[in-house]
């Protein structure tokens, strides 16, 4: 090759040029700086706002309701995240709740009538909590990679299967004889009572899944797939088997909610866990996580998570009729896709 | 590792196999254990396939046929890329060079015949295999996750994590990560601003840089290119060119699949051409004119050389 020795210096020169989308316009590089804090500062702003409006927003009472109220939704947002990340979707997670709790409950119930060792049926009631939801996770995750049929589809049975499955389960009854260290677990506080134990726990998750999703091969490789399933597979990573992790994590954190509500509420209701799919998914966009996959993180969830919560409390103190608090959240999720796309379009993709 | 001595070989490909299988870290060769090369052509070949007698190529080829039913898609390839060379694959549609390059990549099985890395017969039951045995394959798609950096593109599958207890768990070692990054692509002689940088955000040059790089990184036999340019403006393509042949002076040898016959031309040191599942002319682009090439191509020469015999 003659030429060869011009090649260097051929390759140094136009790099520079190359460099260019750096310099993107300070418009572009704002808005994707303002992407990842823009909820946050919403967060706040509704905050300041309902505090104006009501001053009992600053209350201990306040913040007890709106922080117990977020626990159930940032659980199941959590493991939403991981799934919402890789291009999927779990609309179950409110029904695995629901039986998760009926089923642990109904064991405690039974277990307690026939010898009161509420240590020991606390135990197994817990497990079996743990047990069912990550069970019909993985049921969902294995029905979506073997006969591999969209998540949506999926779940969306799932969701309709497990609810008839809760009723079933005790004849559409509730269980409300429960072990004293559950009912402790659901109500008990740290902190001379500024920090409910679920609230503790939810804080918790959020801080050991933000971890695992931000810094470990297994978070790493569920945004890969979310953002390119095939490069991912020629990578020579077993999607499926990622996948069918996910969709099990999701189920094992529906049946650590189903405990968290069971626990709080001192009693496990066939109606629990009814519709909060529809808020953790919320959660999830309005923190910032793309519907198409390959985005978002635990940190936005959380965010997420809080707004719905503040907004609830807010318009409950400020003496919003009900009906209007879902109108809001409606809005709201929304207008967070709708500020994730102009920024998506300011962006490069 | 053992050299090719030239014992019996059958024993030979037994080891060869076997230890390929073992070198496999993430354990996808185990499930069809069984498995053995497809009963062909196992006399050795003729010495004289080799042109460097001092090292054994890195790649080689040997006989290799694939037969879909009764169409022959391959019909006894040879073919051996050695230190260096960067050796462009053309040939008409349907010639037989995607199951060609598909066999050596680990995506398709031959139906007889050998592949041996640096002389010692390989086996592939899929691509992770050929991967790890040194054998990249650049994508016209490139394969990279947009929304992840550079850095975690050019590991991903397989990442490095720290050692220790949270190393088990899969705590990434970004720093690690991101720093042979930034050496493997600088060997690369690829200028990218950041290898924290997000893909989605790089330019199209750029990102077929990271392919790139990634691929020279890992690829320590080979590295694949299936028609690398065939999406890319006429500046990107020369680009790409450049890229190749940095890539090349590091040692590894490129296999270029392209119908981009002027580029071939240009950027290759061989050019071997397919026609109809064989391996009609080896040529070389100082030697010949494109036009020759173009003839091998579409048949025209082999024609005459059969009318002149």
């Amino acid at each position: 090759m003659s030429t060869s020795e011009t090649k260097p210096t051929a390759i140094a020169e136009p790099a520079p040029s190359a460099d260019a989308p750096d310099a993107v316009p300070l418009f572009q590089r704002f808005m994707e700086r303002i992407g990842q804090f823009w909820t946050l500062g919403v967060l706040i702003l509704l905050v300041i706002a309902f505090g104006i409006k009501a001053p009992s927003m600053y209350t201990k009472q306040a913040w007890l309701s709106t922080a117990t109220y977020a626990v159930e939704y940032l659980i199941l947002a959590i493991g939403q995240t991981f799934v919402i990340i890789t291009a999927g979707i779990d609309l179950s997670v409110g029904a695995m709740l629901g039986f998760s709790g009926m089923a642990g409950a109904l064991v405690a119930q039974h277990m307690l009538g026939v010898h009161d060792s509420s240590t020991l049926s606390t135990i197994v009631a817990i497990v079996v909590m743990l047990a069912a939801g990550t069970g019909l996770g993985l049921i969902n995750g294995l029905l979506i990679t073997r006969i591999k049929l969209p998540p949506f589809i999926v779940t969306l049975g799932s969701l309709t299967g497990i609810t008839g499955g809760i009723d079933l389960l005790n004849g559409g009854n509730e269980v409300s004889i429960l072990p004293n260290p559950i009912n402790a677990l659901g109500t008990d506080s740290v902190l001379n009572g500024w920090l409910p134990l679920p609230v503790l726990i939810a804080i918790v998750l959020a801080i050991v899944f933000g971890f695992i999703l931000a810094r470990t091969r297994f978070g790493l490789r569920t945004y890969a797939i979310g953002s390119n399933e095939t490069a991912t597979r020629r990578a020579g990573i077993r999607v499926d088997r990622h996948l069918i992790r996910v969709y099990t994590l999701a189920g094992f954190l529906a049946g650590v909610a189903g405990l968290m509500v069971t626990a709080n509420q001192g009693v496990a209701a066939p109606v629990a866990g009814q519709n909060d799919e529809l808020y953790a998914i919320a959660a999830v966009v309005i923190g910032g996580a793309s519907i198409f996959g390959g985005t978002g993180t635990i940190f936005g969830t959380v965010i997420g998570t809080a707004i719905l919560s503040v907004l609830t409390t807010g318009l409950i103190l400020t003496n919003v009729q009900t009906f209007w608090q879902q109108v809001a959240i409606g809005a709201v999720v929304i207008i967070a896709v709708a500020v994730d796309r102009v920024r998506a379009r300011a962006g490069t993709d | 590792m053992e050299k090719d001595t030239g014992g019996p070989p059958d024993e030979r490909d037994g080891t060869a196999a076997d230890e390929t299988r073992g070198s496999d870290a993430t354990g996808t060769g185990g499930a069809h254990g069984g498995a053995a090369t497809p009963a062909g052509d196992r006399t050795p070949a003729p010495a004289g396939s080799t042109t460097a007698a001092t090292e054994p190529p890195r790649v080689e080829v040997r006989q290799v046929t694939k037969r879909y039913g009764s169409v022959h898609a391959l019909r006894g390839v040879d073919l051996s890329l050695h230190t260096g060379e960067v050796v462009g694959l053309v040939g008409d549609n349907g010639a037989g060079k995607s199951t060609l390059v598909n066999i050596i990549s680990g995506a398709l099985p031959p139906t007889s015949g050998q592949i041996l890395i640096d002389g010692r017969e390989v086996e592939f039951k899929t691509p992770i295999d050929a991967r790890h045995a040194g054998i990249e394959t650049v994508y016209q798609d490139l394969a990279l996750a947009n929304d992840l950096n550079i850095w975690a593109n050019m590991f991903l599958g397989r990442e490095r994590t720290v050692s220790g207890p949270l190393g088990w768990l899969g705590w990434l070692d970004r720093r690690a990560m991101s720093r042979q990054s930034a050496k493997d692509l600088e060997q690369t002689k690829i200028r990218i601003p950041s290898v924290s940088s997000r893909v989605g955000r790089l330019s199209g040059g750029q990102r077929q840089a990271v392919a790139v790089g990634r691929a020279v990184a890992w690829g320590s036999r080979v590295v694949l290119m299936d028609e690398p340019t065939a999406a890319l403006g006429v500046e990107q393509q020369e680009k790409v060119g450049e890229l190749i042949q940095t890539v090349a002076d590091t040692g590894t040898p490129v296999l270029l699949i392209s119908h981009n016959l002027p580029q071939v031309y240009k950027i290759c040191t061989r050019v071997v051409v397919l026609f109809n599942g064989r391996i009609v002319a080896d040529l070389r682009p100082a030697e010949v004119d494109i036009d020759e090439i173009v003839g091998w191509i579409t048949g025209s020469a082999l024609i005459a050389k059969e009318l002149a015999r």
